[in-house]
């Protein structure tokens, strides 16, 4: 079974990157464009990573993360936050709303399925 | 087209929404700086460039973003209130963006954006000083992961034996055993994480062993669901550096207690035991996971939150051009196929059928709608053109010293996306036009009893199935007499011409006019209106000055909505069908006999309301036959060209008015002087549609002549 990764990122630049660099890693990939649009998307989608973007309209990564890890079931599902920063604050700001790791942007496609691969509960 | 090509190419696409989103906000930010939505708007938008183009390395692109995003962050935090200076530096910075977004689209030499280049540095400069901590704030964008050392703080515990800058040369030395103590908090699992991935993660370095500590676990009775109680001993048989180990556990690094020694030291257990107590003191369970609950209650608090008001993103997808053009020309053949059953039946006389009458009316309709439909694909609003002219007032304002408002209305009005792309520069030009040339200094202005301020107005709206854009301005308006004179001083035209208001106008779009004083190093660049006029003009559309000295100039464009259909006027000449494109015609009439003068032994002219025109025979200007002299009772058409001069031409037989769709002349052809492009009608045949300016241009020489001689 390939992997399902659930990637949420409002710009269509970087929803492209990661589909594009996922799919060549042969992940199952699923979009969605901000932080609403992931939740909606969660249940059908049903992922075994979620990689998130922090600054999003609607609502952001920190608010999407804590609405996923507020529904029990989703207590265990690793969430990666990609970020263009590696500020401490920022990284202790999603480790607070329940971030599982994080990827700094621009990223490049071994160290996303590297960061993948540490979060993933099923083997790559 | 790589796919990684295409998905930058996307990039720019994208950055044009967002620099659209930016200039909005920027707007709304200066109308009101404590909207919260439009700063974070704009922060998001800065940021998302500074995402792309960071993915895709374009790196002045990103340091200059990450600097605005800087500032955007303090204005977001209220550090910074963008009033005054600031939000002129955030224009500045706003105007930047939109330089390097197409200096890197272009792929111009990213050298051009280096620091030392003194109004770039000076522009960074000045916005890391607006920035709340003008100490710089940061170092400026982290490209990579930049692991941390392990700073485990746990109170009550004594410092863990671990080398504070990681992997050290040292390390690496020798041996090729490694032992890592590693002992998950609570706070790991909740976070998503788990031990087993990590463990996956090592082996990918070498194989490696791993023994679960179980010396912590309570008895099952009082165990807690979501503590952690597991400790667990790796050996690792990798030469590696200690680093590459400690950067598997990066994620986790704050929720566990870890420690990475070489080869085989039992050092490393008696410091767990002596990491124990508080360990120990908490109670035990199974990893999460297990024993999670499953909720019925899916709606979150979150979800609830984010429903609430926020607008949702717009719906809408990206297609190729092609693609749509493609659907034009297939919708356009669908129309003719329509009209050439609708002939044929109407001529095989089955038209007497309800049931085929009722069905072809209704095919039509549903055919005229479906095109009208595609058009509308390609139609785009002028708002983003707007907005980037909002910039060139601005910078013209300040080049010039004056102080000029830009009033824009209409901005929802819709044209075909090529006519936009292409508007870019003429409007352009003649804004900085209406700023150096109309707009006065503000001393004058005062003089004049005006507002030190003077105001452009740019308008678009749909006129009559066109699209009429206007741009005004409220300054000195235009010298006749300094016009004219310079004119005859450049040999435009005769010393003693006598010309009306509108033909002296209209001498500003001939090529090398320039009535400024000083040619300025703003508007004055060498091209002048007669580049606009042949821009717009290239367009199927039209330009037309109208100004009061003293009060200040419009210049008024109009196009045609669409570049896929045109409206013309269906003639037989010579046996041929020929389409004169409406927006040229001003009317048709019949040749009277005393209308019609003869000029010299080959040219007519036709009197109307006291004015002279010119004559050609449309058969005989394509070629078709020789110009005949006798006109009498002949249909004209009285047509305008582009520079505004009227000529008649006549025709055999004026057959109506007809939508019709433009089929480009195949390449095949070259240039056909005087045929614009082709049509295919209802009955299948071909008919070329007139270029009325090329038209006149080639009667060129008889046209001049005898325009000499009627202005004289």
């Amino acid at each position: 079974m390939t992997l399902k990764i659930l990637a949420v990122d409002d710009s269509f630049t970087m929803r492209g990157l990661l589909e594009q660099a996922l799919h060549e890693a042969g992940f199952d990939v699923d979009l969605a464009e901000d932080g609403q649009h992931g939740l909606e998307r969660l249940p059908e989608s049903d992922p075994d990573v979620v990689i998130t973007d922090i600054n999003m309209p609607r609502l952001d990564g920190f608010g999407f993360i804590e609405a996923v890890r507020a529904d029990r079931r989703h207590r265990g599902l690793p969430i990666l936050v990609l970020t263009t920063e590696s500020a401490e604050t920022l990284k202790d700001r999603a480790r607070k709303a329940g971030a599982t790791g994080w990827i700094v942007k621009p990223f490049d496609e071994e160290k996303l399925v590297d960061a993948i691969r540490r979060v993933a509960a099923r083997e790559i | 087209m790589t796919n990684r090509e295409s998905l930058r190419a996307g990039f720019f696409q994208e950055c044009e929404d967002l620099l659209e989103t930016m200039s909005d906000s920027l707007a709304r930010v200066e109308r009101d700086a404590t909207d919260h939505d439009a700063v974070n708007a704009l922060f998001r938008a800065v940021h998302s460039i500074k995402g792309g183009a960071g993915a895709f390395g374009l790196d002045a692109l990103v340091t200059f973003s990450h600097a605005f995003e800087n500032l955007l962050d303090d204005i977001r935090e209220t550090r910074v209130t963008p009033r005054g200076d600031i939000m002129a530096l955030l224009y500045r910075a706003g105007d930047r963006m939109y330089d390097l977004v197409e200096s890197e689209q272009n792929e111009e030499d990213p050298a051009r954006w280096q620091q030392d280049d003194d109004e770039h540095a000076a522009l960074l400069a000045a916005i890391a000083a607006a920035c709340a901590n003008s100490d710089g704030g940061d170092t400026g964008p982290e490209e990579d992961f930049v692991p941390t050392p392990l700073a485990i703080e746990m109170p009550g515990l004594p410092a863990l034996d671990v080398p504070a800058d990681g992997g050290s040369a040292d390390d690496r030395a020798g041996d090729d055993r490694w032992r890592i103590t590693f002992r998950p908090l609570k706070a790991l699992y909740a976070l998503g994480n788990d031990p087993l991935p990590l463990f996956r993660a090592l082996s990918e370095i070498g194989p490696l062993e791993v023994k679960p500590d179980l010396s912590a676990l309570p008895p099952l009775g009082e165990m807690t669901w979501d503590e952690s109680y597991l400790c667990w001993e790796v050996d690792l048989r990798a030469d590696c550096a200690a680093e590459e180990i400690r950067e598997v556990f990066e994620f986790v690094a704050d929720d566990c207690v870890l420690q990475i020694d070489r080869g085989e030291t039992q050092s490393t257990h008696s410091a767990q035991e002596n990491a124990g107590p508080s360990e120990r003191a908490q109670p035990a369970t199974l990893p999460e996971p297990l024993l999670a609950e499953t909720s019925g209650d899916a709606e979150t608090p979150a979800a609830g939150r984010g429903a609430t008001g926020q607008p949702a993103p717009r719906q809408s997808i990206r297609v190729d051009l092609d693609r749509v053009d493609r659907l034009i020309n297939l919708v356009g053949e669908l129309v003719i196929s329509e009209a050439m059953l609708s002939q044929s039946l109407s001529e095989g006389g089955k038209f007497r059928d309800p049931a085929v009458e009722g069905a072809l009316g209704q095919l039509k309709q549903l055919a005229s709608e479906l095109q009208e439909r595609i058009m509308a694909i390609r139609a785009q609003s002028v708002k983003s053109l707007f907005q980037r002219m909002s910039r060139i007032v601005r910078e013209a304002g300040h080049a010039t010293g004056k102080e000029v408002r830009l009033v824009t209305e209409g901005e929802a009005t819709e044209v075909d996306k090529t006519v936009i792309e292409r508007l870019a520069d003429p409007l352009t030009h003649m804004l900085r036009n209406a700023i150096d040339h109309g707009i006065e200094t503000p001393e004058t202005r005062e003089a004049a009893g005006k507002s030190p301020q003077g105001t452009v107005r740019m308008t678009a709206g749909h006129r009559s199935g066109q699209v009429i854009m206007e741009i005004t301005d409220d300054g000195g308006g235009i010298d006749c007499d300094a016009v004219l004179s310079r004119a005859i001083e450049r040999g435009l035209v005769p010393p003693d011409a006598n010309l009306k208001t509108q033909e002296i106008y209209n001498l500003l779009f001939e090529p090398g006019f320039s009535t400024a004083q000083n040619v300025s190093n703003l508007s004055g660049r060498g091209v002048g209106m007669d580049v606009v006029r042949s821009e717009i003009q290239s367009l199927g559309g039209r330009v037309n000055i109208d100004s009061t000295l003293g009060q200040g100039t419009t210049v008024t464009i109009s196009l045609p909505l669409t570049l896929a259909v045109v409206e013309g006027m269906l003639v037989d000449v010579a046996g041929e069908t020929l389409v004169v494109p409406s927006s040229a015609l001003r009317e048709t009439m019949r040749a009277e006999a005393g209308m019609i003068h003869r000029l010299g032994p080959r040219d007519l002219v036709l009197s109307m309301r006291g004015t002279l025109i010119p004559v050609f025979d449309l058969g005989a200007s394509i070629g078709e036959r020789e110009m005949s002299r006798d006109i009498h009772g002949m249909p004209v058409l009285m047509v305008e060209t582009a520079a505004g001069m009227m000529i008649a031409l006549t025709v055999d037989r004026i057959l109506g008015q007809r939508e019709v769709v433009i089929k480009g002349l195949s390449e095949n052809y070259g240039l056909v002087r005087g045929i614009a492009a082709a049509t295919v009608l209802g009955d299948g045949r071909i008919a070329l549609i007139v270029d009325v300016d090329q038209l006149a241009q080639n009667a060129g020489i008889a046209l001049e002549d005898s325009n000499a001689r009627l202005t004289a």
